[in-house]
């Protein structure tokens, strides 16, 4: 079904999904860490006779030096052009005729390798994520062609669409100092300058057995995966990793407010982040309750912001609100709206304040917390309707500092989030001076 | 911000299997996905690096690949018919408390009224409106607390459906999804919010550099056949579209004649077959007089550009394909691996991303209609050098044509679409939406067993054969949008707004 507001909620609830893990019990997850340090952890699942395999790093665009924005994720790009034993496009050919995917992420604080094949080949992927694990060649000739990728990369995904471009602008302009200032890709004229040996340089500092978490999911058990993994990233010695460092926030003294105008944008949109603190930064208590929050605000069709501004005022064409707790550093918190045509930005974004206020004075219901939290325990369950969600949600939870009991709790503090603790959450993050709003608007041209 | 909301993936595009690349897509143009509207939807994009060396190590490597294991060997799929008639394929998997019912009713956007497109599509956005003893409120405050995931959407040539729920709140999801299908009640101001919110959502796809890029070749290649629209419609036709419109289009649609039913999840066969009786019995039995005219895209080898203030340009290119009941079927979907597959696999990926880093991704996809096939691609290069990337994708076009594939590219091929499918067998959602597929293109219920065989019986002269015939440089056409600095249109695009 087609719903524009909706597909914003939806991507926000699949990365709650992501950040918000479910019952590890119900994974059936096991862990063990070997003498080298390398974290391994395997979800079993026999559903088909299939493996994901993903090797996730502590390190994310967050590390990458000053000047050198972007550098952490051309890396990942990197990390498929060849080791000694597999040169120049051997690691994914090998895959590929094997029958099986590969392919890598990264975010803010860190990154992943993954590769699903059928459950014989296991042996396969791990003699090779554990050979460029160490073994990376980089030289020019690999390399530069490689940052012209990255460049048509960002032209996609943030110069050409303004939204993103304002977005860039507003992560920017919201984590003043914080770690989290620059974006992922890079600024383009930082891109431009980044070489071989910046890349050798991150990886020598970072990718190590020991800054790592190796998640094998699907048809095989624990001794199966002990032994492969053994055999092939025991061998690798650990190295000193440097501190993950996150810079904190100075105290912010004035409310941020961004505006863009735009040819290519059709019509006005308006959206606002707060500063808020994640699992691991800021006021942690309030993790669980800005989850909860985020779902009463724009979770679900009856939810405040819906009701009132689509529903009832008929102000806006869509909404939205979103909330990820799993940063190391500080997180935001985010609300979104888009006006019906003829509607002024500052009517809307009064409605949208008026529903904010109304919660941090009268606080909310204790039956939509109780409906809120059963829909988000729901997606519990669903997230273990594939392959890949428990390895992500795990994955996820481990590389930023916490365990399987943290990812096995997550439904029962939901469940235990009261009206009281919503409040003083929005209370404590919803505030004004730590905000950045953003305004995006149509450039009428001849 | 965009740190969680844009996770930053090497490569492009994975996409599914263009077997199955019509469910509950809703293309509104080639290749291109319709949920990333505001930027924020994750794109699995991909690609690999290769290199002509790796070519003589691939070879050497080859022939230690030994025999993969047995398509879908895990999963069982047992026909299933009601007292009402209505069948469905199951799949039982009772791992996780879940069951997903996926269905197709014939007929989609294709069949909307003359200067009424975009239809069906507002239907499938106005189902969940209010049904049956429910007002909206009311319906949304069940779905929601009873956790269902319910979905609609219009193709050109079917109106799909889902709902996933779990297994403890199937009979009351099932409820929402009877009176959604046969008691929508369209209610005037329901109708009146959605149609603002598909109007905007037509603005800003025509301010979408990718959109537009798509939409302009189909509708060069189509024109006024209905696959030359988009399923959305545009904003005249939206904006004629009445209330009754919408109920006599669930009226003639919703039956049972045609319909197909994937389930999976964890149910038992009796359960299942009254889940048929309770959710779709009711219906009508219907007929299906789908009436569109077979078609064929334009094939004039046309370069059109639309200018567009953007620092890049978004190329959508292709031509005429198989459709899904082409004996050349298998050689073809093997072809297009080769030529525009993900990964390392694609000669457009590795001439244009990896050699020469004109672009983050390029693929190509078949794209059967009922009606019309197509091989289609896209490519977005900076404005100052996407006049290389469509040259290059020209050259391969031509190479295809000429040397077809080496024997190294077809076993390569073979073996990853041959393995790589079954892996991705791993939720209700996926596995329902394949059972639908393979019922709607009549494949037959032992179909993955036979999969991998219909697949490696594709021989090097059976593929250059088809090769030879289906890619043809004098038929392939571009569609450009951006502000291009090496390209010269060779005509005017047939419509310039949508």
């Amino acid at each position: 079904m087609r719903r524009f507001w909706r597909s914003w909620i939806v991507v926000l609830g699949f990365l709650l999904l992501i950040a918000a893990p479910a019952s590890a019990q119900r994974f059936g997850a096991e862990t063990f860490t070997l003498a080298n340090g390398l974290q391994v952890v395997v979800i079993p699942n026999h559903r088909a006779p299939a493996v994901t395999q993903m090797v996730w790093y502590k390190t994310g665009a967050a590390d990458d030096p000053r000047g050198k924005s972007g550098i952490a994720h051309f890396l990942e790009h990197l990390m498929f052009k060849g080791t000694r034993a597999n040169p120049q496009g051997a690691f994914s050919a090998l895959i590929a005729q094997n029958g099986g995917r590969d392919n890598a992420f990264t975010t803010e604080d860190y990154t992943a390798f993954h590769e699903t094949v059928a459950r014989d080949r296991l042996d396969l992927v791990m003699r090779l994520e554990a050979d460029r694990m160490t073994g990376l060649v980089l030289d020019d000739a690999a390399v530069l062609p490689e940052r012209d990728v990255i460049l048509e990369e960002r032209r996609m995904r943030i110069d050409n669409d303004p939204s993103a471009l304002l977005r860039e602008q507003l992560t920017a302009a919201l984590f003043l100092n914080a770690s989290y200032h620059n974006p992922t890709i890079g600024w383009e004229h930082e891109m431009h300058g980044l070489g071989t040996a910046d890349a050798l340089a991150f990886y020598r500092d970072w990718y190590a057995p020991n800054n790592a978490v190796l998640i094998v999911a699907g048809d095989v058990e624990t001794a199966e995966v002990g032994t492969l993994a053994e055999r092939h990233f025991g061998p690798l010695a650990a190295r000193p990793v440097p501190p993950r460092i996150r810079l904190d926030e100075p105290p912010h003294h004035a409310s941020i407010r961004l505006e863009m105008k735009s040819a290519r944008v059709a019509q006005p949109s308006w959206r606002r982040y707060y500063l808020a603190p994640s699992y691991r930064a800021g006021a942690t208590q309030h993790a669980y309750a800005l989850q909860v929050l985020a779902e009463i605000l724009a979770g679900s069709d009856g939810s405040r912001l819906n009701q009132a501004l689509v529903l009832d005022k008929g102000l806006a064409l869509t909404v939205g609100a979103g909330y990820a707790p799993s940063a190391l550093g500080l997180a935001d918190f985010g609300v979104y709206a888009t006006p019906k045509p003829g509607v002024a930005i500052a009517d809307l974004e009064a409605a949208v304040d008026a529903e904010l206020h109304r919660i941090l004075e009268h606080g909310v219901e204790p039956d939509e917390v109780a409906r809120a939290a059963r829909r988000m325990q729901a997606s519990a369950i669903y997230s273990q309707d594939s392959l890949s969600g428990p390895a992500n949600i795990i994955g996820t939870a481990l590389v930023l500092g916490r365990n399987l009991d943290d990812v096995a709790a997550w439904p029962d503090k939901i469940g235990a989030v009261t009206p009281d603790e919503v409040q003083a959450a929005a209370r404590a993050v919803l505030v004004e001076r730590n905000s950045a709003t953003g305004i995006l608007l149509p450039e009428r041209t001849s | 911000m965009n740190r969680f909301l844009l996770p930053i993936n090497r490569r492009p595009g994975e996409g599914r299997d263009p077997l199955f690349n019509r469910l509950g897509r809703g293309l509104v143009g080639p290749g291109l996905r319709r949920d990333d509207e505001e930027g924020a939807g994750s794109l699995r994009w991909r690609a690999v690096p290769s290199q002509a060396k790796a070519m003589i190590l691939l070879a050497a490597l080859l022939l230690f690949v030994v025999s993969l294991p047995p398509v879908a060997a895990a999963m069982q799929i047992q026909p299933v018919t009601g007292a009402s008639g209505v069948e469905a394929w199951l799949v039982e998997d009772h791992s996780v408390p879940v069951v997903t019912i996926r269905f197709a009713f014939p007929g989609g956007a294709a069949l909307d009224p003359a200067g009424k497109s975009g239809t069906a599509s507002m239907v499938a956005s106005m189902l969940d409106e209010g049904a049956g003893p429910y007002d909206h409120a009311e319906f949304h405050r069940r779905l929601d607390d009873l956790a269902g995931q319910l979905r609609f959407s219009a193709a050109q040539d079917e109106f799909d459906g889902s709902l996933r729920s779990l297994t403890r709140n199937l009979p009351g999801n099932a409820d929402l999804l009877r009176v959604a299908l046969a008691e929508p009640r369209f209610a005037p101001d329901a109708v009146e919010r959605i149609r603002g919110e598909i109007l905007a959502g037509l603005a800003r796809q025509a301010k979408n550099p990718r959109s537009l890029s798509g939409r302009l070749w189909m509708y060069d290649a189509f024109e006024a056949h209905p696959y030359g629209s988009g399923v959305e419609g545009t904003e005249a036709s939206v904006a004629a579209i009445t209330r009754d419109d919408l109920a006599a289009f669930a009226a003639e649609r919703f039956h049972r004649r045609g319909l197909t039913i994937g389930i999976v999840g964890d149910i038992g066969k009796a359960e299942a077959a009254a889940l048929l009786d309770r959710v779709f019995g009711g219906l009508p039995l219907g007929s299906d007089d789908s009436q569109i005219a077979e078609a064929k895209p334009l094939d004039d080898g046309a370069l059109v550009v639309s200018r567009a203030a953007v620092p890049q340009s978004v190329v959508t290119f292709g031509q005429t394909g198989p459709k899904r009941d082409d004996p050349a079927w298998y050689a073809a979907y093997v072809l297009n691996d080769i030529l525009g597959g993900g990964g390392f696999r694609g000669r457009l990926m590795k001439e244009i991303r990896e050699k020469r880093g004109l672009a983050y991704g390029v693929t190509t996809q078949l794209v059967p209609y009922r009606h019309a096939g197509l091989i289609v691609g896209s490519v977005a290069t900076e404005n100052g050098r996407v006049g290389e990337s469509i040259a290059l994708v020209r050259n391969e076009w031509q190479r295809m044509r000429e040397e077809g594939p080496t024997a190294a590219e077809l076993e390569d091929a073979k073996t990853y679409l041959t393995g790589s499918f079954p892996l991705g067998l791993d939720s209700t959602q996926h596995i329902a939406g394949v059972l639908v597929q393979m019922q709607q293109d009549k494949l037959g219920i032992d179909y993955l067993d036979r999969r991998a065989g219909l697949i490696g019986s594709v021989t090097l002269d059976e593929a250059r054969a088809v090769a030879k015939k289906m890619f043809d440089p004098a038929a392939l056409s571009f569609a450009v949008v951006g502000d291009p600095a090496d390209v010269k249109p060779t005509r005017p695009p047939k419509q310039q707004k949508f």
